[in-house]
């Protein structure tokens, strides 16, 4: 079920991304103030803006987790955070290299964007630790929702409210660039935006697929006798979808 | 009138199945004793009635109430009894009842009352971690009786409790009371003295399910093999 | 017997709580202690004699944050040991009671260091005079608590029955928190001003107690999931 289409999108997705690259080298303009290095603009705010996405759409996904009680649901919440992680430490390196070529530090704390993005990831690094840490899987997914809504929720009002610190008082950098782009410049970032989003959706159905053919595999093993029941799984900190039922 | 209904009640735990669509029904006033080894799934089922734990497939009425939908009302009608008092170790015997007293909304009188019953005056104003465990399970008692429930889950009551206590106890929790209810023993012989009905469990799975004098002593020695 | 007032059910839980701290009387004192130590530390660290302003400010409100983690790992310590979470669900009270007990006693807490905090960080590294701007400053400390405590009431219940509690609670609890410590450093900040010559902005007060408004509604509308077996 969830490998359906999966093909087309992924060739899409590579086109999209092909077709950016090209566009991001060869066709955009380069800035008048920082040059070459301006280009990576183009990978770290839609990367940002995804990885936000996610982090968000994993909320929604755990309320359908928490009024269903479907555990695909929460796997799907558990891809979507894994998938915005690693999205969000690209993030992190882009925007410290674009920290490094602007500022000449690897790390500036007067770009509220960047700030806010750290406290973010650093709230997210404790969702692993956190499902690992209970090993009963039902209350694992269950206490794992409960953590991706109200990280969820967090995510938005964060970025507002750090914006409201003292130290944020004069213009942001990012802000100035993003909000007033020349033509070309715009429609790079819009292509830029479309890949980067259609880049997470793939992935994401890709490990969705990827995990619901190894429980049916192991729903499949099980039928024929080949695993002993009374074995206890090893402690995991990914959620299973063996009692899911036969929807696969 | 039918105080428990169960058709195909299961729970799993992970790939684990607890217990396997447990079907049986038990009349008011009965007592259903649950026998089985260890790890057999008589917590889980104790738990799953007691409406701490819902089942993952199956129907359950309890009291003639469906589970887990109408579970607030199962609440003030029934009393568990398990393998931990339920009670913090530094509050007193009275400050522990009343408490409980006021999260069941039973008027506080009735602490004195059950104290008394049990022949707790004297030491209820002394933290629990300062009584015997026998005594400790005497509070217990109290706090599974204060809102005066219809249906008891019991694990294991006699644990503990010395001959005299098991007499003070016995009226309130034992046969006698009238009340419906559901016991678990590692006694079987014990357990069979009690009970209406008697339900095997193997792993989950129900193992026989059947008046006392039906049962098989090998089916029952074999349970526990 | 009729079902419980839910005002009824967390007075009784909130009684039952502070009787278990007073007895016990563990919690406390190490959260005083921490405190003043804390303070040693950040004199020998800083090697500053007394402090205002931004510094000030954020070393008081860090310090009591770190303090706040040393109680959010217990608060639910005794039910999750002694069985308490079962004769509460068993009961027909209402679930967002235990939750409103659990924030309120967070409150005790918090309420009762900072009796012994500000004080001694007044007597230790603050420079400037508290005297006019303290019912200012017990504002702040007002809105500032009931952030920890929602927060931390929250995040308790989701650390306590996991295998890594002691862990999880700071870590869950810390990222969630920055905001609180950013609006109440802020408005702490120019209190501690020595020429006396800031104001409180206005909207990081505002901005607190929003935050405070939506995750209490979060925790209550999820606190029921956490209490489930």
């Amino acid at each position: 079920m969830y490998g359906k289409g999966l093909r087309p999108l992924s060739a899409i997705t590579v086109a999209a991304v092909a077709l950016t690259l090209a566009a991001v080298f060869f066709w955009a303009p380069n800035d008048a103030y920082l040059g070459f290095l301006q280009k990576i603009f183009y990978v770290h705010v839609p990367l940002a803006i995804v990885t936000l996405g996610g982090f968000v759409a994993a909320g929604l996904m755990a309320i359908g987790h928490l009024r269903t009680r479907d555990p695909r649901w929460d796997m799907r919440s558990y891809v979507a955070i894994h998938l915005s992680l690693i999205f969000g430490i690209g993030v992190l390196i882009t925007g410290s290299i674009w920290a490094r070529g602007a500022w000449g530090h690897w790390w500036v704390w007067n770009e509220p964007t960047l700030v806010s993005f750290l406290l973010v990831m650093l709230l997210y690094a404790t969702y692993q630790p956190l499902r690992f840490a209970i090993e009963d899987p039902e209350r694992q997914a269950r206490y794992a929702s409960v953590f991706a809504i109200t990280a969820g929720a967090f995510v938005p009002i964060n970025f507002l409210i750090v914006r409201l610190a003292p130290a944020y008082v004069h213009p942001r950098t990012l802000d100035n660039i993003s909000g007033n782009l020349p033509g070309r410049m715009q429609v790079v970032f819009y292509l830029a935006m479309i890949s980067t989003t259609l880049l997470w959706i793939t992935l994401w159905k890709f490990e969705m697929t990827a995990k619901h053919v190894a429980a049916q595999l192991r729903q499949l093993r099980r039928l024929l006798g080949d695993e002993d029941d009374d074995v206890p799984a090893r402690r995991s900190a990914a959620p299973s979808l063996t009692h899911a039922g036969s929807a696969g | 009138m039918t105080a428990l209904s169960l058709r195909g009640v299961t729970r799993r735990y992970g790939e684990r199945t607890a217990l396997a669509a447990v079907t049986l029904t038990l009349p008011a006033g009965q007592t259903l004793a649950v026998l089985g080894p260890n790890g057999a799934g008589k917590s889980t089922l104790l738990r799953v009635l007691a409406t701490l734990l819902a089942p993952h497939a199956g129907e359950l009425e309890v009291l003639g109430h469906p589970l887990p939908k109408e579970s607030w009302a199962v609440r003030a009608k029934i009393g568990l009894l398990g393998h931990e008092p339920m009670l913090y170790r530094e509050l007193t015997a009275r400050e522990n009842l009343r408490l409980h007293a006021k999260l069941h909304g039973v008027r506080l009188e009735r602490v004195g009352e059950l104290l008394a019953l049990v022949a707790l005056e004297r030491r209820a104003d002394e933290p629990l971690r300062t009584l015997s465990r026998g005594l400790v399970q005497r509070v217990a008692v109290c706090r599974t009786l204060l809102h005066e429930p219809e249906l008891l889950l019991l694990d294991e009551p006699r644990a503990n409790l010395d001959p005299a206590a098991c007499e003070i106890v016995e009226p309130l929790i034992g046969r006698v009371s009238g009340k419906t209810r559901v016991l678990v023993s590692h006694d079987p012989a014990r357990a069979l003295l009690e009970a209406d009905l008697v339900l095997g469990l193997a792993r989950g799975c129900t193992a026989f399910l059947d008046a006392p004098a039906q049962l098989d002593p090998q089916g029952v020695a074999e349970l526990y093999r | 017997m009729s079902t419980p007032r839910t005002s009824s059910v967390v007075r009784a839980l909130l009684e039952a709580q502070l009787r278990l701290e007073l007895r016990t009387f563990e919690s406390l004192p190490a959260m005083w202690l921490f405190s003043v130590t804390a303070f040693v530390l950040f004199h020998f660290g800083l090697n500053e004699d007394s402090l205002s302003g931004n510094l000030a400010s954020g070393v008081l409100w860090v310090t009591l944050l770190l303090a706040a983690m040393l109680v959010i790992n217990r608060l639910y310590l005794a039910d999750a040991e002694q069985g308490g979470f079962d004769g509460f669900l068993l009961s027909p009270a209402d679930r967002g009671s235990l939750l409103i007990a659990k924030v309120l006693t967070l409150l005790f807490y918090l309420a009762a260091v900072e009796l012994v905090a500000v004080p001694a960080f007044a007597l230790l590294l603050l420079e400037p005079s508290l005297g006019q701007a303290l019912p200012e400053l017990l504002g702040v400390l007002a809105l500032g608590d009931l952030g920890i405590a929602v927060i931390g009431a929250l995040v308790g219940a989701l650390a306590i029955r996991t295998q890594s509690r002691d862990l999880l609670g700071p870590m869950l609890s810390l990222p969630l928190l920055v905001p609180v410590l950013l609006c109440v450093a802020g408005a702490t900040a120019p209190l501690f001003d020595p020429t006396h010559a800031g104001a409180i902005p206005l909207r990081l007060l505002v901005t607190l107690a929003l935050y405070d408004a939506v995750f209490g509604l979060i925790a209550f509308a999820l606190f029921d999931f956490l209490l489930e077996d």
